[in-house]
């Protein structure tokens, strides 16, 4: 009889958890060759639009950048939440908040003009998503009510918020009653990185800056040491002298608050006006980024722009193979489910065990 | 024979935890297993009860050779196991928690009724529909020993067990151990404690790094041989200079702490007052559970008080402060969990001791801007490391990579590093070998002694005895007198530690 045998390593090991992602990324290759085999389209030209059209040409490098780009700052905040084992779910609505919140100054008072504009409307931004996020903060520490719960709902109230404001009072006179704001003027626009060669703008430095930066506070300050100290083990940061509800507002707010710069990021510098949805579930798929870069803000840039290309393979393979996106979604699926197996080997060891007889009963 | 190893042979990564281990346990006899902390106990026994698989060797069980697969299959074979740390569930009954663990389906009243009929038989009372947290350890102790007994085991295996009771409680254990030997069942008995080894043990396996270094008879022996064969060399003996009375304000002072239950299982304290002198050690016995983690997080700023005045550190009053300003008024803490309370468990030692020391000593160790001072707090790990001699087996390795004893010793030292003016210590060698138990007794008699207040709260009657200027005894959450070490006897503080005559602040010293 054989049984399998999961044990844990002594320490993590370090090999591994280099090679885990090229794991994950072959038998991602393997399994995604069999079920395009099953479609009966031929593997090797769907793995190539997968993996490998989209960066042939420059302007999808620029559409990479600016799918990542919200992934990234999203994903470098939740970082600090979840290693602070704090759980907001809500950054979708924290997001959007901050697209509000920053979308303010150009929608109503689109008279103000100036380079003061975009500095503001950024700030207005941060402000909108640590707003957003301060709500289950307090709720947490003040009444001790679950955030899981509190933040993910506040992603709806954000979302309907979003729409009554379109369609209600910042609808755009001349929108042919379009549920749309008018659009940003010039100096509201987040400018591109790079003019000559494509649309790619500055939200995307702002996620790099920001993911150095967290990287930064949580491995070498004071700060991100309690942070760490508090997620992994409370009590013995309490210990430490740290406050959990300090932490636990800490957290919210530095990943509200790069969520609302996301978003203002996103309408600036993507859409350049509000619309009822302005965001595929970057505030979801973040949540996976996060994982994925396995909590480390420096992993998370990988991770986003590994995301973004899974989206933008998926739009070539049903392009240029005519794969349905039902069958693009299945194929992120896997490589999402390979990355996340292979990361347990990091931490255990799977052994196949021959035993002669289970139970040793033979006394 | 009963049970053989063979070879017994554990390797994890380059560290051989047990190295060929060759004994024997016989029918009807209670064996010893010896050997600091380290020396590879836990890893033989786990290997015994099948929760860890042998790298090589063999167990061979009535003469026959057997592979344990799983703690299951050892309890099929006739093995029963009562661990150091109990696992039962507070909020179930005592026979809730013993259906749970059995392996085949049963009502829970038969179990109960059953559960019951054997503590009567073998002189352990437990009330099956008792809630668990609301027992003593002592009582929780004999629904382990009771769960193992339902499954008729012929070897019972008992870690430490008498590290969390009373003298008194101890003793009636020894008798049903011996009812069980009697009856022919065979007992491996893992302690520290040499003189209780010597009192009821038959035979003794000593283990030293992993293998086998002696066996022996414990009656024909003295602790010293024993505590020789144990480390290798001799124990140092603790000295303990006289203790000179200061008359200068008092290192700590706490007046009439009173305090509600925390949480659903915790104690209430109830009109707390002590005073340690600078240059003194006071010792805290009582049983595990009767409040000394309440006292101790009142006493660390874990949990504040109400009024500034009823705790004192140095003279000045800190009821109102958290743990981090207490620190800065020269107190220093050594919880009684060291992995998730004195030490996060998954952090290397650096960030551990940056845990302790990052309000007294920030500007050795923080930087402008709040960066940590990755280089200093390394020298300082090293420093405490080489004068604690904290063994371990990488540069910083996690918390939870080091054995008991060696993250204690590390705890410890972080503290003492310091120079507190104060010291506060709960359970300072609860599970540490011999060796090192000595060592921190008297790196906590010689900090007294330059000048510092401190306080030991402690199960172990011979440590306190050991160590300690004065005893008070916690019970219920009420702390009795101190009384001179002199006149403190073990019949006295087991008395007290029983709740009698303990009318709170002036039972001991009237008596």
């Amino acid at each position: 009889m054989i049984r399998i045998e999961v044990t844990r390593r002594p320490q993590p090991s370090r090999l591994l958890s280099a090679f885990s992602p090229l794991i994950a990324l072959g038998l991602t290759i393997i399994a995604g060759s069999i079920m395009f085999m099953a479609l009966g389209k031929n593997p090797v030209a769907a793995l190539y639009s997968y993996f490998v059209e989209p960066l042939t040409e420059v302007w999808s490098l620029h559409e990479l950048a600016i799918k990542a780009a919200p992934l990234i700052l999203i994903a470098v905040g939740l970082s600090v939440c979840y290693r602070a084992n704090v759980w907001n779910i809500g950054a979708e609505g924290q997001f959007t908040f901050g697209a509000i919140f920053g979308s303010a100054l150009p929608v109503l008072l689109p008279g103000f003009q100036g380079p003061l504009v975009l500095p503001l409307m950024l700030l207005c931004g941060v402000v909108g998503g640590m707003a957003w996020a301060f709500i289950p903060a307090v709720l947490k520490v003040r009444f001790g009510t679950n955030e899981i719960l509190t933040s993910l709902m506040l992603v709806y109230v954000a979302g309907l918020f979003l729409d009554w404001l379109v369609r209600g009072p910042w609808r755009s006179p001349e929108g042919f009653n379009f549920p749309e704001t008018i659009r940003f003027h010039e100096d509201a626009v987040l400018p591109a990185i790079w003019f000559a060669s494509g649309r790619a703008h500055w939200g995307f430095v702002f996620a790099i800056v920001a993911a150095v930066a967290v990287w930064f506070l949580l491995e070498r300050t004071l700060k991100g040491f309690e942070i760490r100290m508090m997620g992994q083990s409370p009590r013995a940061a309490r210990f430490a002298g740290f406050s959990s509800g300090k932490v636990v507002f800490f957290a919210l707010l530095l990943s509200g608050g790069l969520a609302g710069l996301a978003g203002i990021s996103e309408v600036s510098g993507a859409i350049g006006q509000l619309r009822p949805v302005i965001s595929p579930g970057y505030g979801f798929a973040a949540i996976i980024v996060a994982f994925l870069g396995r909590l480390n803000p420096l992993g998370i840039i990988a991770a986003g722009l590994v995301l973004a290309l899974s989206y933008l393979g998926g739009e070539a393979a049903q392009i240029s193979l005519g794969i349905s996106d039902k069958a693009a979604r299945v194929f992120q699926g896997l490589l999402l489910f390979f990355v996340l197996a292979s990361d347990t080997l990091i931490h255990y060891r799977v052994r196949l065990m021959r035993t002669v007889k289970a139970g040793g009963g033979d006394a | 024979m009963l049970l053989q190893t063979r070879k017994l042979t554990k390797v994890f990564g380059t560290l051989t935890a047990c190295d060929a281990i060759d004994f024997s346990i016989r029918s009807g006899e209670i064996h010893a297993l010896l050997g600091e902390n380290g020396a590879g106990k836990s890893t033989l026994v786990k290997m015994l009860f099948g929760s860890l698989q042998p790298t090589s060797g063999q167990i061979v069980w009535q003469n026959s050779p057997v592979t344990v697969a799983s703690p299951a299959a050892a309890r099929k074979l006739g093995l029963g196991m009562v661990f150091q740390h109990f696992s039962l569930f507070d909020a179930l009954t005592a026979a809730e928690n013993i259906t749970l663990a059995l392996d085949e389906r049963a009502p829970v009243a038969d179990i109960g009724e059953k559960a019951r009929a054997l503590s009567v038989q073998y002189g352990l009372p437990v009330d099956p529909n008792a809630v668990v947290g609301d027992l003593s350890v002592g009582e929780r102790q004999r629904i382990e020993i009771v769960r193992c007994l339902l499954q008729d085991p012929s070897l019972i295996i008992l870690d430490e067990p008498t590290s969390v009771l009373t003298p008194q409680e101890a003793d009636r254990l020894f008798e049903t151990l011996f009812r069980l030997r009697d009856e022919g069942r065979s007992i491996l008995y893992i302690s520290h404690r040499l003189d209780e080894v010597r009192r009821i043990c038959d035979a003794a396996t000593i283990l030293r790094h992993g293998k086998v270094v002696g066996h022996c008879q414990p009656d024909r022996e003295t602790p010293g041989t024993l505590a020789r064969m144990m480390v290798g060399d001799t124990v140092a003996q603790i000295t303990r200079a006289p203790h000179a009375a200061t008359g200068e304000t008092p290192a700590i002072l706490v007046s009439r702490l009173s305090q509600p239950p925390v949480g659903p299982f915790s104690t209430a304290l109830h009109d707390v007052s002590l005073t340690v002198q600078r240059g003194e050690v006071v010792g805290i016995a009582g049983v595990a559970g009767n409040g000394q983690g309440e006292l101790f997080d009142a006493l660390s700023g874990e949990q504040r008080q109400s009024l500034a005045d009823t705790v004192q550190l140095s003279g000045k009053p800190a009821g109102l402060l958290g743990v981090s300003a207490r620190r800065r008024l020269g107190a220093a803490f050594v919880p009684e969990e060291r992995l998730g309370h004195g030490a996060a468990p998954q952090m290397t030692l650096t960030e551990n001791l940056l845990l302790s020391r990052h309000a007294t000593d920030g500007s050795a160790f923080i930087r402008k801007g709040g960066v940590i001072a990755r280089d200093m707090i390394g020298r300082a790990a090293a420093r405490i490391s080489a004068a604690m001699d904290v063994r371990k087996g990488a540069e910083d390795p996690p918390a939870a990579a080091l054995s008991g004893g060696n993250l204690q010793k590390f705890l410890i030292g972080r503290e003492l590093d310091r120079q507190p003016a104060v010291l506060i210590v709960n359970q300072p060698t609860w599970g540490v070998d011999a060796g090192a138990a000595a060592r921190i007794r008297q790196a906590l008699i010689d900090l007294a002694r330059n000048g510092s207040g401190v306080l030991v709260i402690s199960q172990d009657l011979d440590e306190l005895f050991e160590i300690s200027d004065r005893i008070a005894v916690i019970h219920d959450g009420a702390l009795s007198a101190a009384m001179p070490v002199a006149e403190a006897t073990a019949e006295r503080i087991g008395l007290l530690m029983a709740g009698a005559a303990a009318a709170p602040g002036n039972a001991g010293v009237a008596a």
